[in-house]
């Protein structure tokens, strides 16, 4: 039963297993924008449809993510909560933040980074043969590699983990009261803090030092919080979740996961369309309209929110033929699983390379890898920010 | 074919140098870089795809 204590997530943030919700696929098909409720109560226009995705999160003037309602929170302004969190910005303050950044996660950087990946993935496959079938994907896999790699990456002490992990799915769990949720994310913000306040007085050679070292003078410090507090969170959870339920599409597609085991060729192609048919940040991303403008036929007026669902836009035919099957021999790169428009994914190449390095991985080293659960018992955690799972026993 | 890039709007996402690493390049602050101009066979259809996954829309083509 819904309550004021557990809130139930409004329909374009449900899930149904790997799928989004059937009701999206009428809505894709309906002509104009379906009117939905978000969890502030406020209403909002759903846009489902591939084209009219890009169209509204390409279009940074006409649709702003600065301006949309933050949580209150006891004891932080709304200044605050937005400080340097690039997802709740617009150019041009976005636009000098984010090239501050960018340059970490250049192709070239992250394929450099690529040896020490390896090295995380099958030291964690290692443990995993050692102590021997079965084992659970999430806790012993799918989350410790990349958040070891965020830690490293960014300044972050791995020993912190249990404390920044329970935060982080607190944080994006939909169910939790909005307040709760808020003052988690303040919590994290000032463990950050202290992070941040060390790089300060002594920067080292990670990801925080750099930022404090080359652009001291660019960065407030609340800035600098607000940015380190999302490459934390952004750079584990997403990452961690399309490894659990990736491994799970593969595994009940085994042909498909053959293809992945056996042929080099297909691992890039595999990861995107894994992306796109998963789509895991599947909440609605936000945004208000600054002026008075119109979508898909529909009219839409200055302060109107729009949500947008990229897992229904990911499985319009527009995009792929056949859009609800996984085919990763597809050539699928085109979807919108890692945003669209200024706020495309910052992180997306390292995130690509992750994948490409554990998934292949995985499969290599137990050929016979299955889920030790049968599929109708599998933890999906659909009422978070970031679709996954809670775990995933495998046996092999 | 002629392949034009917007420094400015560009936001170092890197898709195109996944999807045609012999048309595009990024400089260190990840900004796009035109290393082929006017592509040929292969390399003009990667760039054409490069195009379409560009999520800036700093990328475009003259035909």
């Amino acid at each position: 039963m819904a309550s004021a204590q557990t809130p139930v997530p409004p329909l374009h943030m449900r899930r149904d297993r790997f799928d989004p919700p059937a009701e999206m696929a009428g809505f894709r098909e309906r002509p104009g924008l379906a009117q939905v409720t978000t969890p502030l109560g406020r209403p909002a226009w759903l846009v489902t449809r591939y084209e009219d995705a890009r169209e509204v999160l390409g279009d940074a003037t006409r649709f702003s993510s600065a301006g949309l309602p933050v949580v209150p929170v006891p004891g932080a302004t709304p200044e605050e909560q937005r400080s340097g969190n690039l997802l709740m910005l617009d150019p041009p303050e976005h636009t000098r933040l984010r090239r501050l950044l960018t340059g970490e996660f250049t192709v070239k950087r992250i394929r450099r980074l690529q040896p020490r990946i390896a090295e995380i993935v099958d030291a964690h496959l290692d443990a995993m043969a050692q102590a021997g079938p079965p084992a659970d994907l999430v806790p012993d896999f799918a989350l410790p590699v990349p958040s070891l790699v965020i830690c490293e990456l960014l300044g972050v002490p791995y020993s912190d983990r249990a404390e920044f992990h329970g935060r982080a799915a607190k944080q994006l769990d939909l169910t939790r009261p909005m307040e709760e949720r808020g003052k988690v994310a303040m919590e994290s913000r000032a463990y950050m803090g202290d992070l941040v306040d060390r790089a300060l007085a002594e920067p080292g050679h990670d990801m925080l030092g750099m930022l404090v070292r080359e652009h001291g003078d660019d960065l407030t410090r609340t800035e600098l919080v607000g940015v380190a507090s999302l490459l934390l969170i952004a750079g584990h959870e997403t990452t961690a979740n399309m490894l659990a339920i990736g491994t799970l599409a593969l595994l009940r597609n085994p042909e498909q996961a053959a293809m992945v085991r056996d042929d080099p060729a297909v691992t890039a192609p595999a990861v995107e369309e894994l992306m796109r048919y998963l789509s895991v940040v599947h909440s609605g991303v936000p945004r208000v309209a600054t002026t008075t403008t119109e979508v898909a036929g529909q009219a839409v007026a200055p302060g109107d929110v729009l949500v947008v669902s990229l897992p229904a836009a990911d499985r319009d035919r527009a995009l792929v033929e056949d859009p609800d099957r996984l085919d990763v021999g597809r050539a699928a790169s085109h979807h919108v699983a890692f945003g669209h428009g200024v706020h495309h994914c910052l992180g997306a190449p390292l995130a690509r390379m992750e994948m490409a390095t554990a998934f292949p991985a995985l499969l290599r080293r137990f050929p016979t890898l299955a889920p030790a659960i049968p599929f109708d018992d599998v933890d999906f955690r659909s009422a978070s920010l970031v679709h996954g799972l809670r775990s995933l026993p495998i046996t092999w | 074919m002629k392949i034009k890039a917007d420094r400015d709007v560009c936001i170092g996402a890197g898709n195109c140098v996944l999807a045609a690493e012999n048309v595009f390049d990024q400089d260190d602050d990840a900004i796009v870089v035109i290393l082929e101009e006017s592509p040929e066979g292969k390399d003009a259809d990667a760039a054409r795809n490069a195009v379409g996954s560009c999520p800036s829309g700093a990328l475009s083509i003259e035909e």
